[in-house]
């Protein structure tokens, strides 16, 4: 569906380009061998070459280059047999050695491409970059005291994976979208954990508006937005200003802004006193990267199945629609659960109770589907039930309401309770005698033509039975006796 | 032996373990003859007390049969080279009162070794000058003087301290680092044996960093033979540097007496430069002479970008050390000056802190970094390295080592040279060429200028053949037989 | 080759390093001249060179992912200008 805000002036598109960094999954950093773990006392994971200290020389973790490339592999991208680590040259207390280093003009991996899932099934493709790999920088905090701010580099020196998009996207869903499936990705590889909150994994976001078929406009570009949600409304608060500004005469400047989570808006960091003037220059302390082919394909080798082919997978082998497969592929625990959930079963139900009941239950009592009391094997046997007509999809419910209280087998519940569907025509059949005894004024009015009757009496035999009795069986049984 | 500080380390070794002398013995008579000599200002911190106690612990395991290779011999380090919980302030005031909280790879290597340091020698700024009159500890003063002249002279730079003090017997042999220079010229002006090794050879971790793609740590001694055990010390793959080179390391003085018969020795026309010392030509075409008679052959060689290795010069090690240099910032260590807000707290932090050669040097890195002038200069210097680069790759097809004059001249007095930075730095002239292509070198003293003081020649080698390098320069050292000795290196009482 | 004042003050603003008045003249002479140096490289042919970064030719040593280092707070604070609760502290950085 085309996102179209509308102006004063007429329609607008917006476009949008993504710069994700993602914290490579390692137990190191990038170039020393602090711990990159989250978390930690103030500057308790700072090795002297985190700090910048004199002599201190970078020495890079192998794993990161591993998953820098996996990651590559994952986004359909070319991998680069050869690049290079310049020093991005700027001052700021949290940066120690006066410059990050970080992939310009060779970066280890090249275009590339993902497909993103519309609510309204409908599949994009949006173009990858580059992806380079770069230090993180350290924290600075300046709530801590009136005239001076607190610098912790435990995080400088972690090793993120800049992921840059083509500016494809044309509206906050897609974006979301493209979000989703990036964390979905790296997820999937094991190379990063995609914990926005926790900052493993942030956005920048490049927003610009111009009339539908008209060149590209200039962009601004909103720093650090770290959800999903935060992403889709600082795009629609932006390109709504944008507008607004272009309308009333005046003119996008290229800048870099700030969104704000409790308002919704997005403001202008104060402008920098100086023209950023980086200096890019290789970095003389390391070597060019260099990656063989069999490097390469020895990572192409262990790579996993990945949503996009997962969710292909899904709608061939099981006839599931692209929405109820990209729900369940979305993320990997909840592919794996349905994949073990579903060996044997009908697939397509084991996908609505996983999807529905089942996360409905987790997210009220929020919990991950790792932390679920239903284990897959649970669920399964609980569709099997209902397949073989053991229990009916009414009873199921009750079932699973107590599976996900106690955590036991259902076949235990359905024996213990007695819920068992009764599939004995000879019981249903007098049940169904004595609702039609019960009810002559009802009957009469049916005969009469009032069709939407028989769910009165579907429902009043199912009742009387406990909601044991098979509606199917209900059902035959139920015309064949008000026919009489 | 009537005075400890005339052995050569070779020498000193072979009494020690013959228990002629003790450790501590050695050590004291350094540390007095260091005391004599405070007015060259060779040292920024001594460690004379840790010295005595570490030359008791060496005598402990000569005793025992345990000793180490260079145990207990007294030597100066660069105070380039971090030392844990030492002083090290790579001669600036930025750094004043810094203690690293680890040790440097070479210092390491050396003190595992055995060596004992005497004190941080004194240098030029962050290693830049070729005169250590840009330290922020003073000047060093050479211990040479001209004949029937009183004037100061300079040690040659950066690595001025370590250079004087191996040259005024205050220290056995000494650390370096060589970026354009610094190791083989002062060496020259203070008549003593200097080598840059390839780049690569020694680890770069610890060491202050000024231009790291041609930073390089060497040592000094008194003769060919010392360079070489300090060189198998300080050498060797380390993985805590990316740029050092995982090859092993030979013993270096294995070879020395194997002579040049054999080897050809490449005379390259362009170091016949304009405005050189007359007398250094002289000696050239002496050491050129001499390695014939010692059966070497002698070819001339071309290296046609050598007129603008200098030039090349002054794009990359200020590009880098501007860079470089960012980490003094008044937030972590070091100096730091309080200003109205934090961008005026780091500019008078660094200008505080900073001396003018450095200043201009991070100001011209910056420069040429800077946008629209990248291609202009930076990428056009790493171009021309390249060209530079391929000279000495094509001059090694047709010879074993190349010999050159070391320095324009011999050591000059403080304050001469220093109208204009341009005219200074002509003093790497002859050395910053192999600097930037990684080549290694070394300074051997030759002889006297007339006016008697020390003129030193350079032998440039093939990548990671310090030992052929090595072969040469024992022969010169042979054949020039150069025994003279600065005389009035301690001040009369 | 020359440059003027004002780019003296430019470069000097992105080195963050004060310079006065009178030194950005001096700094404009001097600059200049090494500049004027620097220019002769033009004469040199670089047509199809590729740049030289390093004179080191040989694979880049990859290291294990391996902590091996950090959890020394007070070895990383102790050469601090000023510190507090754990951290560095510079005076406020206005954003």
């Amino acid at each position: 569906m085309t996102y179209i805000l509308k102006g004063e002036t007429g329609d607008w598109e917006t476009v949008i380009g993504l710069e994700v960094h993602a914290q490579v999954l390692t137990k190191s950093k990038l170039f020393s061998g602090a711990s990159a773990d989250f978390g930690a006392a103030p500057n308790s994971q700072v090795s002297p070459i985190d700090a910048g200290m004199p002599g201190m020389l970078p020495v890079i973790n192998k794993e990161c280059v591993t998953k820098a490339v996996l990651t590559g592999l994952g986004l359909n991208a070319v991998i680069n047999n050869v690049s290079v680590f310049e020093r991005k040259n700027y001052f700021y207390p949290d940066l120690p050695q006066g410059y990050q280093i970080s992939q310009y003009q060779h970066p280890i991996v090249g275009n590339g491409e993902i497909e993103i899932d519309l609510a309204d099934g409908t599949v994009k493709v949006i173009g990858i970059e580059r992806l380079h790999l770069e230090q993180d920088a350290g924290k600075s905090l300046h709530d801590q005291h009136p005239q001076k701010s607190y610098v912790d580099l435990n995080r400088s020196g972690n090793p993120l994976m800049e992921i840059v998009s083509k500016p494809d996207m044309r509206s906050p869903e897609e974006a979301g979208a493209y979000v989703t499936k990036l964390r979905a990705i790296v997820r999937y590889l094991g190379t990063c954990d995609g914990n926005m909150d926790e900052g493993s994994m942030r956005c920048d976001v490049n927003v610009s508006v111009r009339k539908f078929g008209a060149e590209l406009g200039t962009r601004c570009e909103i720093k650090n937005v770290n959800s999903v949600r935060f992403v889709q409304q600082a795009i629609e608060y932006e390109a709504r200003r944008q507008i607004e500004v272009i309308e009333s005469g005046g003119k996008i400047v290229q800048e870099t802004r700030l969104f704000d989570t409790k308002q919704g808006t997005t403001r202008s960091m104060r402008s920098k006193e100086d023209a950023h003037d980086y200096r890019y220059f290789p970095d003389p302390d390391l070597l060019p990267l260099t990656v063989a082919n069999d490097f390469i394909d020895d990572i192409r080798k262990t790579m996993p199945e990945l949503p996009d082919a997962k969710k292909h997978r899904f709608i061939k082998d099981f006839g599931m629609s692209v929405q109820d497969a990209s729900v369940l592929v979305q993320e990997k625990d909840r592919a794996e659960y349905f994949e073990k959930a579903a060996e044997g079963r009908d697939a397509k139900l084991v996908a609505n109770w996983l999807t529905t009941e089942l996360l409905g239950a987790l997210n009220k009592g929020e919990k991950t589907l790792r932390e679920s009391p239903v284990k897959a094997s649970q669920l399964g046997a609980l569709v099997g039930l209902i397949s073989d007509n053991t229990i009916s999809g009414r009873i199921a419910k009750e079932v699973f309401a107590e599976m996900f209280v106690s955590g036991k087998d259902p076949g235990v519940i359905v024996e213990e309770k007695g819920l068992k569907q009764v599939t004995d025509t000879g019981a249903i059949e007098k049940i169904v005698a004595e609702v039609v005894a019960e009810n002559p004024d009802k009957v009469a009015e049916y005969k009469g033509g009032k069709d939407k009757l028989f769910g009165f009496f579907v429902g009043s035999v199912l009742k009387k039975s406990g909601g044991k009795a098979n509606p199917g069986i209900v059902n035959d049984l139920l015309k064949k006796k008000l026919e009489e | 032996m009537t005075n400890l500080t005339n052995h050569t380390i070779a020498s000193a070794l072979a009494g020690l373990k013959k228990k002629e002398f003790t450790a501590v013995e050695l050590v004291d008579a350094h540390i007095k003859a260091s005391e004599a000599a405070r007015h060259l200002n060779c040292y920024i911190t001594e460690t004379f007390d840790t010295a005595r106690e570490q030359a008791k612990a060496a005598d402990e395991r000569y005793a025992k049969g345990v000793a180490l290779p260079l145990d207990g011999i007294p030597i100066a380090m660069k105070d380039l080279f971090c030392t844990e919980g030492v002083q090290t302030t790579a001669a600036s005031r930025i750094l004043e009162g810094f203690k690293p909280p680890y040790e440097s790879t070479v210092s390491g290597n050396l003190k595992k070794d055995g060596t004992i340091t005497l004190g941080k020698a004194n240098l030029d700024e962050f290693a830049m000058g070729s005169s250590n009159t840009t330290s922020g500890y003073g000047n060093v003063i050479n211990p040479w003087k001209r004949k029937g002249d009183n004037k100061d002279l300079v040690p040659g730079g950066s690595s001025g301290g370590s250079a004087a003090a191996v040259s005024a017997r205050i220290a056995m042999g000494a650390t370096g680092t060589d970026t354009g220079g610094s190791i083989r010229q002062p060496a020259a002006f203070c008549g003593i044996t200097g080598i840059k090794p390839t780049y690569g050879r020694c680890s770069r971790f610890g060491i202050v960093a000024f231009a790291s793609s041609l930073d390089q740590a060497g040592p000094f001694a008194r003769n060919t033979e010392d360079c070489a055990l300090l060189l198998k010390s300080m050498a060797g793959w380390d993985p805590k540097d990316s740029t050092s080179v995982n090859r092993p390391v030979p013993d270096y003085t294995a070879q020395l007496k194997a002579g040049v018969k054999g080897l050809k020795v490449g005379v390259p026309k362009e170091y016949r430069i304009d405005g050189t010392n007359p007398e250094i030509l002289e000696m050239w075409d002496k050491g050129v002479q001499m390695l014939k008679d010692a059966g070497a052959e002698i070819v001339s060689v071309s290296l046609p970008h050598t007129a603008y290795a200098l030039q090349t010069y002054y794009v990359i090690a200020p590009a880098e050390c501007s860079s470089n240099l960012a980490r003094y910032d008044g937030v972590r260590f070091g100096k730091r000056v309080e200003g109205d807000n934090l961008i005026d707290t780091y500019e008078k932090t660094r200008a505080a802190g900073f001396g003018k050669e450095v200043r201009r040097r991070i100001l011209i890195g910056t420069y040429v970094l800077s946008a629209g002038y990248y291609d202009a200069y930076y990428n056009k210097a790493r171009k021309v390295r390249k060209l530079i680069w391929q000279d000495f790759v094509n001059a090694y097809q047709k010879c074993d080592v190349l010999l050159t004059p070391t320095a324009p001249t011999p050591a000059f007095a403080i304050g001469e040279n220093t109208q204009d930075p341009v005219t200074m730095y002509l003093n790497d002239i002859f050395t910053i060429p192999a600097s930037m292509a990684g080549m290694p070198g070394m300074s051997i003293p030759v002889g006297l200028s007339a006016d008697g003081l020390p003129l030193g020649l350079q032998l440039l080698g093939k990548p990671f053949d310090e030992e052929t390098m090595f072969r040469v320069s024992q022969t010169l050292e042979d054949a020039a037989q150069f025994t003279a000795v600065p005389s009035n290196f301690v001040k009369a009482a | 080759m020359s440059i003027d004042k004002n780019t003296v003050t430019k470069i000097a603003r992105l080195a963050r390093i004060k310079v006065t008045e009178d030194e950005k003249e001096v700094l404009t002479k001097e600059l200049s001249s090494i500049l004027t140096m620097i220019a002769e490289l033009d004469k040199v042919n670089t047509d199809g060179v590729e740049p030289l970064t390093s004179v080191v030719q040989m694979q880049l040593f990859e290291r294990e992912d391996v902590v091996t280092d950090g959890a020394i707070q007070e070895k990383i604070l102790i050469n601090a200008p000023e510190q507090a609760a754990g951290f560095f502290v510079v005076p406020k950085v206005v954003e």
